[in-house]
């Protein structure tokens, strides 16, 4: 299987860089790399380079009016900026912002190409997964969307039926607002509730329109969600789903800011869940795609102490079907603590004692549980 | 904010000698639950709702229909007279003429004739633009003394991060007249800071924000 596989890497990729105090930082790229391949995980022959992506490329799903204030952006009034989202606390300027961003949406399309025209049944690019970003507007920490670009790009060029799975803490808007209408590509959200977190929408009533009605699906959870109900109800929702679609590819966003060390997101998960969330990702690419999958990154903003673990199980659930445990390689650890604000893990998993204990757990599984049943709603229902 | 700010101006109408049929029609093809009725002027003389005009049709459960009651004249039927509001008048005066009358619409009326109407769903359109959740943010609740002053102190907190805020909601304290709770609807996907400065300023976060984190 693993010569099967293409991990996107190249250091231009960390030219993404908002400024060094925002939580946005693609050294997670490198820690996620060197976990892997200091597990003996990570082949050099695995790693392939990426293209950049052209203007006509990133068109598929962005204004050329907006692709133009980003390459423009330097040279514009603050004014005309925050109209397009850029400029602001969240998406600040910073130089060759517009290379920087479309380097990540040809991260992503060579992981595409490399499924779709080179023969691998998977690929991963952590760099992507920027799922804010709108046609017309920049949010959250994102430009350009390559996982909607990369989506289109599959439909225009081959026309297959796309499953995308986000399980960002934050709701993938900009994916789910680009095929909204559309019933050849099926959007499934998991995350915290937009009531108090950003961005605020991904309720479970957000559907889809027109033909796409019943195309997108939304599991908002409560704050504190937790290990147990969070693999339960992912798992029960995208099986029923993938059932119901029967997708010829999934592409997924591994956003991993679920996490309790998290510091933007309530939902106080531990490692557990990123064992289960691509488990269950290998599990439906093998049973509807013929193991077609593009991994993609996302959010995650402990970089230290969850994202490289959490991303480097991915690629070892794609490669082993299994997630590696026991002790983390002291060759990443003795090289990494001296950066390291914090003190790194030792092993794979979280130990239980340092998993917090959240009040009003059980009102919130009974919570959770209802969603997911409202959610299912269409599902269940046999269309002719 | 103003009737005319959020009324809608093209308005369906109907003469009160047009049939009962033809105003089922406008209902279904536009899909709107009142139609006033107007004279040649355009001055009011009556409003029917889909109520009225369910109540007029034979039921779906009666076979052999004689459907020729809705050839009658809708005048048969409209209310009169009617209630109306002025294109100057406040949104909050109609939501309480709504909800004292326990009606969802009204014709807006200047210079003695039609120009808009106003219905329930305007307003909770205009429920949902002040709550500030039609645009991307985050929800940040903070539990204050009911004292004069407290306003501008939390939100001088937010003003020192230079991040818009998109509402500002007071609620009530369940029923402690003591306390509010103070809603901040902010354009930020990273509210952290803002949380961090507000605790350390002994502020009281509501939920989520009240469980003390795990990671700090």
């Amino acid at each position: 299987m693993s010569q099967h596989m293409k991990f996107v890497f190249d250091q231009s990729l960390l030219n993404y860089h908002f400024h060094d105090n925002h939580p946005f930082n693609q050294i997670r790229l490198i820690l996620t790399k060197e976990l892997l391949e200091a597990s003996n995980q990570l082949l050099p022959e695995q790693i392939i380079t990426p293209r950049s992506a052209t203007d006509e490329e990133i068109a598929l799903i962005h204004d050329p009016m907006y692709i133009h204030a980003v390459k423009s952006a330097e040279q514009s009034p603050i004014e005309r900026l925050t109209r397009f989202g850029l400029g602001t606390e969240d998406t600040p300027l910073f130089p060759n912002m517009h290379e920087a961003s479309s380097q990540i949406v040809g991260a992503t399309l060579t992981a595409v190409d490399a499924v779709l025209k080179n023969g691998a049944t998977q690929a991963v690019n952590f760099a992507g997964g920027l799922h804010h970003g709108f046609k017309n507007r920049a949010s959250g920490f994102c430009i350009y969307n390559d996982a909607a670009i990369a989506i289109k790009y599959i439909r225009e060029f081959f026309g297959l039926k796309v499953l995308y799975v986000d399980t960002d803490a934050h709701h993938g808007d900009g994916v789910q607002e680009a095929f909204y209408d559309d019933p050849n590509v099926c959007t499934f959200s998991i995350h915290e509730t937009g009531r108090y977190l950003f961005p605020g929408t991904g309720n479970v009533n957000e559907r889809g329109i027109k033909e796409g009605h019943g195309y997108s699906f939304n599991l908002p959870i409560d704050a504190f969600t937790q290990d147990e109900s969070f693999i339960s109800i992912y798992e029960t929702a995208l099986r029923e789903i993938a059932e119901f679609f029967q997708p010829d590819i999934i592409v997924t966003q591994n956003g991993a800011d679920s996490h309790f060390f998290d510091p933007l997101t309530h939902l106080c998960g531990s490692m557990a869940i990123y064992e289960k969330i691509p488990e269950t990702a290998l599990e439906i690419s093998k049973r509807y795609c013929h193991g077609r999958w593009i991994a993609l990154g996302g959010g995650g903003y402990d970089i230290w102490r969850v994202v490289p673990r959490a991303w480097a199980q991915v690629w070892n659930i794609m490669k082993d079907e299994k997630p590696q445990n026991g002790v983390l390689p002291n060759e990443w650890i003795n090289k990494w603590q001296k950066d390291a604000p914090t003190t790194l893990p030792l092993t794979w998993h979280d130990s239980e004692e340092i998993i917090p204990a959240i009040p009003r757990k059980i009102e919130i599984e009974e919570k959770n549980q209802y969603t997911l049943k409202s959610l299912l709603k269409y599902t269940q229902v046999k269309r002719s | 904010m103003h009737v005319e700010d959020i009324m809608n101006r093209n308005v369906i109408t109907l003469g009160s000698t047009d049939t009962i049929a033809k105003a089922h029609q406008l209902l279904v093809d536009h899909k709107i639950r009142h139609i006033p009725i107007v004279d040649e002027d355009y001055y009011i003389v009556g409003i029917v709702s889909d109520r009225d005009i369910r109540d007029a049709s034979p039921s779906i459960f009666t076979t052999d229909t004689d459907k020729s009651v809705l050839d009658k004249q809708i005048s048969t039927i409209m209310s009169s007279p009617v209630l109306t509001a002025h294109p100057l008048d406040f949104v909050e005066e109609v939501a309480r003429i709504f909800y004292d009358r326990e009606i969802a619409c009204l014709p807006v009326v200047s210079n003695e004739k039609l120009v808009g109407v106003i219905t329930e769903k305007d307003l909770l359109y205009t429920l949902i633009q002040l709550t500030g959740t039609h645009v991307q943010g985050s929800h940040i609740e903070v539990k204050v003394p009911h004292k004069p002053g407290i306003l501008p102190e939390v939100a001088s907190v937010f003003g020192n991060h230079g991040v818009n805020i998109s509402s500002v909601l007071i609620y009530p304290y369940k029923n402690n007249p003591e306390y509010k709770i103070l809603v901040f609807r902010v354009q930020t996907m990273n509210p952290q800071p803002i949380i961090r400065d507000l605790r350390s300023s002994g502020y009281e976060l509501m939920w989520p924000n009240n469980i003390p984190e795990p990671r700090l």
